[in-house]
């Protein structure tokens, strides 16, 4: 099935003249830069998942609030799409552009607006970059806690578009849970302000409900984070295993010692290996697996975690248990986690990330899974994780110039994520569906769940104007996923697949 | 280790829950939903116009269907008492994070999460909501559907879950509920020290910037309550540099479930809850003092009981950045809840219709068009 959009599966799309919706948003627009020639839109034309591309018909770069609600209001009596795009590091082609549709830009929406040591919250417009709130919040002691590895790049927009997460979520909690206020507008151009600054807000709860909804609800224009105090210390330790079920195993019994650490990774050894050739981290290659465990939070308290933690993993068989000496080594341990994407693109043409998330009981079976459906596939996978919350990134390594590759890619990938939803888990942890996942989500939801999720919607976007093709399927698209699949004689799917 | 299903007591009723509801929907009934119906007094009366509504209980359907503390997750049916399930918890030493408030010992898990209402740790720890991983909600056509999951990260389609949080069961039927839990403090050891109110909040702010293992800070009656929690180590060294008397850490539990004088004197002025920044200053109504209201949450979530003009209370907690609930007795014509701007109004009516067509879920509960 074609990863661009397909009337067929996905539902006709109103066809605009272009030259016709160019010029009525000039006229009503005629101070915003509206792209329109191909090598500048170029640039836009593909997220982070760089193998889908589709130039749009035009690409817009507002600079005032204004621009983006006339923008939408014009787009919206037009009857024309609407893809917003934040800092377009996306692993899921969420802000991939349709051919008959506007790609709105947030990048010059890049002011932090406020820093509020007291309440101790930023306002930030939605192009701020996420690691440009820490290092603003920094001569305070404070710090925004979700920290993607892509925190250099991404915007906090995409980030709550997405509910973005990162090693210390799982101590801190996932951007739906350090947003307190976001104002929205519709794509009516109505503006909405969800959450508030005191701790709620009376009404739904449409700040969760708008947090991950990529993209298809409304346009995000303005966010206030909270911020944390600076840890006063925190420290970091490795643990190698011979074995990767063990080290799967040791990620429970940390848990279940009642510590709950800053973060807690994994990794395997392909990306073991990867990471130590690019970043020298200091890792032990030849090792199955690598726990990161850090803990953080008063110096005395952190000292007594580390001397648990150590006892628990030398009971779980960790060979060798190592602690980062200082600082510079804290953050050398740390470089070759958050690096490992592009060490391992450095073994191999290409990569295709995966997102899946599992009870952590079912990692060991996962592991199986994955090594055996690689072997079956012929293409090598490498294994980082989330292991602290089961979040899984599997990276299936191909080359797409091989003819055929990328298919094998996705076809495994899927297979994947399948098996990731048959032990209760769920086919994405952070990276979205966005366009990539759309036919998996047929296999993870039933067909009166998904109308639910459309029914959501409805409600905001009653004619299917924003990010049209994206996160939930049509009821066309799964019964031709469930024919595909019949017809490939795979595992059979049960429409039900969490009782 | 894992604990499977059947080592916890339960029933399901999913079923006969579902049929009524497939009925209420033929026949529009509108249906006031309750569990140990501890909160009715919490949010407006559900309306039976035109037809008279009918009460639907989830209490038979109850139990925990999994629980795994190695995984932190625990699944339990909406009609499970909410000290049932605490229970259970504790026995792992574990514990539900949001402290929720118990009116009663036949709360349920159901009410819990479609109040949304969180105790003391609150700013710490987070809401309600923040710990919901996933639910089983029977919609208006009598079919029980799963959303999110018993795993920590899901972002697979819109988090219906959490939208139910605080809902008061105006889009659907909660049946069931996955949670994250979290282990029990090591260490947990309360104080109180007498301050004037704007001392209190100077040190709150101070400390509020600092890693400190606070988690409770409630001031009322010239004092304020402090508890922390953490590592023996960290709780010990902010002991020492905090000072003050110690305090029976019962006093979280009784002001969580509204069990201190404060709540119980009094009781035919209106209680009023005011969710404000925890910043903000003393709101400069005349007819309040400020320093006669219990302010919890550091700062952020403060109780009055005063009968007050509702409207001038309400602007003022607006222009502070915040709300004002009316926990009752509310007196006549005045919304428990504070009204909503009116497009975002329009967005919450469009949600209702949307999950909701026939109206039958609570329809009134939380504002007269909802
Ligand atoms: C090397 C690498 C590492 C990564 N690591 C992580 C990680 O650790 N954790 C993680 O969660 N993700 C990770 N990601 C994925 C990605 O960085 C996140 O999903 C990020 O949140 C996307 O932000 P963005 O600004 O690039 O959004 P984009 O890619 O531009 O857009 C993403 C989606 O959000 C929508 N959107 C963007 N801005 C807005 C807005 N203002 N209003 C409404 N909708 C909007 C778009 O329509 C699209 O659907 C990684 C990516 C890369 C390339």
């Amino acid at each position: 099935m074609n990863i661009l959009y397909d009337a067929r599966l996905d539902g006709e799309l109103p066809r605009r003249d272009p030259a016709e919706v160019r010029a009525d948003l000039a006229r009503h627009l005629p101070d915003m830069t509206l792209l329109d020639r191909e090598e500048d839109m170029r640039p836009f034309e593909c997220d982070g998942l760089s193998v889908y591309r589709a130039l749009p018909m035009l690409v817009a770069l507002p600079d005032t609030l204004d621009q983006v609600r006339t923008l939408l209001a014009r787009c919206h009596a037009l009857g024309v799409p609407v893809v917003t795009r934040g800092a377009g590091t996306g692993l899921s082609a969420g802000a991939l552009p349709l051919e008959q549709g506007v790609l709105l830009v947030l990048s010059r929406f890049a002011r932090i607006l406020e820093i509020d040591p007291e309440a101790r919250t930023a306002r930030v417009e939605p192009g701020v970059r996420n690691l440009a709130i820490s290092e603003a919040a920094a001569p305070y002691g404070l710090y925004y806690a979700p920290d993607p590895s892509s925190q250099i790049a991404c915007s906090i927009g995409g980030n709550v578009a997405e509910n973005a997460g990162g090693v210390h979520c799982l101590k801190y909690g996932l951007t739906v849970h350090n947003v307190i206020k976001a104002e929205v507008l519709t794509i009516e151009g109505e503006s909405l302000t969800l959450g508030s600054d005191a701790l709620d807000a009376p009404g739904f709860d449409l700040l969760a409900l708008f947090t991950g909804s990529e993209g298809m609800l409304g346009v995000v224009t303005e966010i206030t984070v909270k911020l944390l105090p600076q840890p006063e210390t925190a420290k970091v330790l490795m643990a190698s295993f011979d074995d990767v079920e063990k080290a799967g195993l040791a990620v429970g019994d940390i848990i279940e010692a009642g510590i709950i650490p800053g973060g807690l990774e994994m990794m395997d050894k392909l990306a073991i290996q990867a990471a130590e050739d690019f970043v020298k981290a200091g890792y032990p290659v030849g090792a199955e697996a690598i726990l990161l465990c850090e803990l953080d939070g008063v110096e005395a308290d952190v000292d007594d975690d580390c001397a648990r933690v150590r006892r628990v993993l030398e009971a779980a068989g960790a060979t060798e248990v190592r602690q980062a000496r200082d600082e510079a080594e804290r953050a050398l341990f740390w470089a070759g986690r958050k690096n490992a994407f592009p060490a391992v693109g450095r073994m191999s043409p290409d990569y295709y990330c995966m997102d899946g998330t599992i009870p952590r009981r079912a990692l060991p079976r996962v592991l199986t899974g994955i090594a055996e459906l690689s072997e079956r596939y012929g293409l090598r996978v490498a294994n980082v994780f989330h292991a602290g919350d089961g979040n899984m990134h599997p990276l299936i390594l191909f080359d797409a110039n091989q003819p055929g590759e990328l298919d094998v890619a996705e076809a495994l990938g899927g297979e994947i994520l399948e098996l990731c939803v048959a032990v209760g888990g769920t086919i994405t942890g952070e990276h979205g569906v966005g366009r990539e996942k759309i036919n998996q989500m047929c296999a993870q939801f039933r067909p009166d769940e998904l109308a639910t999720f459309r029914a959501a919607k409805a409600a905001f976007d009653p004619t299917e104007l924003l990010n049209p093709g994206k996160n939930i399927p049509t009821p066309a698209r799964c019964s031709e996923f469930k024919t595909i699949k019949q017809a490939a004689d795979a595992p059979a799917l049960t429409a039900n697949p969490h009782g | 280790m894992a604990t499977t299903p059947t080592e916890y007591p339960g029933q399901d009723a999913s079923q006969p829950l579902a049929e009524r509801i497939r009925e209420a929907a033929r026949e529009r009934t509108p249906l006031r939903i309750v569990g140990g119906d501890t909160r009715a007094f919490y949010g407006r009366q559900v309306q039976g116009r035109p037809v008279e509504s009918e009460t639907l209980s989830t209490a038979e359907h109850r139990g925990i269907t999994f629980y795994d503390p190695v995984e932190l997750v625990v699944s339990v049916r909406a009609g499970t008492p909410l000290t049932e399930l605490e229970a259970a918890l504790a026995e792992h030493g574990q514990m539900l994070g949001f402290e929720p408030p118990r009116f009663g010992e036949a709360g349920t898990v159901g009410g819990m999460i479609a109040t949304g209402l969180s105790g003391p740790r609150r700013p710490w720890a987070g809401a309600v909501r923040d710990f919901v991983l996933g639910i089983r909600l029977i919609n208006h056509e009598g079919i029980e559907q799963r959303f999110g999951g018993q795993v920590m990260k899901n972002v697979a389609g819109y988090d219906l879950s959490r939208l139910m949080v605080g809902a008061q069961g105006t889009l659907g039927v909660i049946s069931e509920v996955s949670l994250k839990v979290v282990p029990r403090p090591l260490t947990t050891h309360s104080l109180h020290l007498d301050l004037p109110l704007a001392e209190a909040r100077r040190r709150l702010a101070e400390w509020g910037r600092e890693p400190l293992p606070i988690s409770a800070a409630a001031w009322l009656d010239g004092a304020l309550h402090l508890r922390l929690e953490g590592g023996p180590s960290s709780v010990a060294a902010t002991r020492e540099r905090i000072g003050g008397d110690d305090l029976d850490n019962a006093f979280w539990p009784a002001l969580r479930d509204h069990r201190l004088d404060f709540f119980t004197r009094e009781g035919a002025r209106p209680l009023w809850r005011l969710s404000l920044p925890h910043r903000a200053p003393d709101l400069g109504l005349a007819e309040i003092d400020d320093t006669a209201m219990l302010h919890d949450w550091a700062g952020a979530q403060r109780w009055l009981r005063a009968d007050v003009d509702a409207e001038a209370l309400r602007r003022a907690c607006r222009e502070a950045g915040g709300h004002a609930t009316c926990y009752g007795p509310c007196p006549a014509g005045i919304e428990p809840f504070t009204p909503l701007p009116a497009a975002l109004a329009k967005y919450h009516r469009n949600l209702k219709a949307e999950l909701d067509p026939h109206g039958i879920f609570n329809p009134g509960r939380l504002y007269a068009d909802l």
